[in-house]
């Protein structure tokens, strides 16, 4: 496994459950001795980090990592202690919005109570490099938005961001570069746009230029029909094959292709009401990996 | 170059005010704690007053409170240093808190020292009160063995932590919590810590078990006013074998 993340940047790990995305990070973080291969966090191995290379590194385990019988406001008080110029409490409690639940023990809260505190917690010593496994699990629509808006911020701050999630659509939006774990390796890395093949010439040369074609169909198609199609074509999102239906072809190499598509709509007799064409998306990118 | 305006580099605290917060922190967490408070101090007390008005302890040549004090403040030693941190520690690692403590500045060298202060801070509460205690109930210890009971009292919590530490560390957390409760209870109730060993015979074997070192050792101290060397010894034997155990099989997580 070869990963490297930068500062000023948000890193994403992707990948099934079990792929190594928190084996990965304990041993970034210092928590695991890699069983072979090297880690290096600002320039130092962090399996033998002192307080100083600590002080530069925050950490939001996925399960949190928080005492259940101490109250959020003595857990941060205390952490922030900790650090020689901590980010003040109460700005990331408003950040956050935490106040409701300051004095209420962290047993009591709910799970995305739970992880605010964990992230607040990770960002109190202003860290150079932060990791949150999983930051958006069990956080509501509108929490979850604050958060990745939060970690827009800590990007525009300069401070560099490795965080695991399942939320494709979000590290789409966010992520500088993605790493999609199997098994534990890293079977794909790269810009969003170059995993998805989004700036991609589309010659046909790299099965990265691939894009997504999606066509409503006028009338409902055969059997026959469908399998003598040039290229693969599935129903789109669970729509039933009827008139009206969306059809897609998860991976359009060329245009020759689109031609040979347009020969069969042809041959079939069928004028297609709307056809457009797509940049495949990192969720068409992730499946693709997994299921392989 | 700085301005105004760059951004701080982060920095840690000084090692010592690091580990001096986490242990008012851990103090803290303790004190407040009814279940903690309950074995430390409640349960003790009520050893103190039920031995004393029963009169469990009888001998000719001292008064039975003289016996029964510094065995009460053994089995105090033993709730908060080996019950009470090892479940608070058993919960801690199993909601991975050992662990992101461990990221911390405070690491785990700090995190240990820290629980050390809290456990020292816990015993001198224990100590005063329990002591305050038995001396309204006619408890006369020998005044330089305050100083030798002072001494036994640190080198108990020593091993008695490091014991507890070790269940913690490596066994479930439940586990810690029925065990460090049934042990306790048994070193309390058989284990020389609350009444004297016989030295006769096999039963003086006892005296290799750390509840009977701390028993005997707070007794000596406080009746004879001298330093016991044998059950120090003991003691720090547990401790070192503790340690050493606890550094090979500890998990964090």
């Amino acid at each position: 496994m070869d990963l490297t993340a930068r500062s000023g940047e948000v890193t994403v790990l992707l990948g099934p459950n079990g792929a190594g995305k928190t084996t990965t990070l304990s041993c970034a973080q210092g928590l695991l001795r890699p069983s072979q291969g090297s880690v290096t966090l600002l320039g130092e191995n962090p399996f033998r980090a002192g307080a100083e290379l600590r002080a530069r590194v925050g950490v939001m385990l996925q399960d949190g990592g928080m005492p259940q019988s101490v109250q959020p406001r003595a857990l941060l008080n205390h952490v922030a202690s900790l650090h020689q110029s901590p980010w003040p409490v109460d700005d990331l409690v408003a950040r956050l919005d935490m106040g409701d639940f300051l004095r209420t023990s962290i047993r009591r809260l709910s799970g995305g109570q739970k992880q605010r505190v964990a992230l607040a917690a990770s960002l109190l010593g202003r860290p150079e490099v932060v990791f949150l496994d999983e930051p958006t699990a069990g956080l509501d629509p509108q929490s979850r938005q604050t958060v990745f808006e939060l970690i827009g911020e800590l990007r525009e701050m300069g401070m560099g961001i490795i965080l695991t999630t399942h939320l494709l659509e979000e590290a789409q939006k966010l992520a500088d570069s993605v790493f999609i774990l199997k098994d534990g390796e890293v079977v794909r890395h790269g810009s969003v746009a170059e995993l998805t093949g989004a700036n991609d010439a589309g010659s046909g040369a790299s099965p990265g230029a691939a894009r997504r074609m999606l066509f409503t169909a006028s009338r409902t198609l055969t059997h026959r029909e469908i399998i003598s199609a040039p290229v693969s074509i599935e129903l789109d999102g669970g729509t039933d094959n009827a008139p009206g239906a969306a059809w897609m072809t998860p991976s359009l190499t060329g245009p020759t292709q689109l031609r040979e598509l347009a020969a069969w709509w042809e041959l079939i007799d069928m004028m297609p009401v709307e056809v457009r064409m797509e940049a495949r998306t990192l969720e068409d990118v992730f499946w693709e990996v997994s299921v392989s | 170059m700085t301005t105004p305006h760059a951004p701080l580099a982060p920095a840690p605290r000084p090692a010592a005010r690091r580990i001096l917060s986490h242990g008012l922190y851990e103090t803290r967490n303790v004190l407040r704690n009814g279940e903690q408070l309950l074995v430390s101090l409640i349960l003790p007390l009520l050893v103190l007053f039920g031995a004393h008005r029963l009169e469990l302890i009888t001998s000719a040549a001292t008064p039975s409170i003289d016996v029964i004090t510094p065995g009460v403040l053994a089995l105090a030693v033993m709730a908060s240093a080996f019950t009470g941190q090892g479940i608070a520690t058993g919960f801690e690692r199993q909601y991975g808190v050992l662990a992101y403590l461990a990221t911390t500045p405070l690491g785990a060298t700090g995190l240990i020292l820290g629980k050390a202060i809290a456990v020292l801070a816990v015993v001198i509460v224990q100590v005063v009160v329990i002591g305050t205690a038995g001396m309204v109930l006619g408890w006369s210890p020998d005044p330089v063995g305050l100083v030798w009971l002072g001494v036994v009292v640190v080198l108990g919590a020593t091993a008695f932590t490091a014991l507890g530490l070790l269940l913690a560390g490596t066994v479930r957390a439940e586990a810690t919590l029925a065990l460090t409760n049934v042990i306790w209870v048994l070193l309390g109730a058989a284990g020389g810590s609350v009444f004297p060993l016989d030295h006769e015979g096999a039963g003086a074997l006892l005296l290799l078990l750390p509840s009977a070192a701390l028993g005997e050792g707070l007794r000596t101290a406080s009746l004879e006013g001298s330093f016991p060397i044998l059950e120090a010894l003991i003691l720090a034997g547990w401790a070192a074998l503790a340690v050493l155990a606890a550094r090979r099989w500890f998990n964090w997580r």
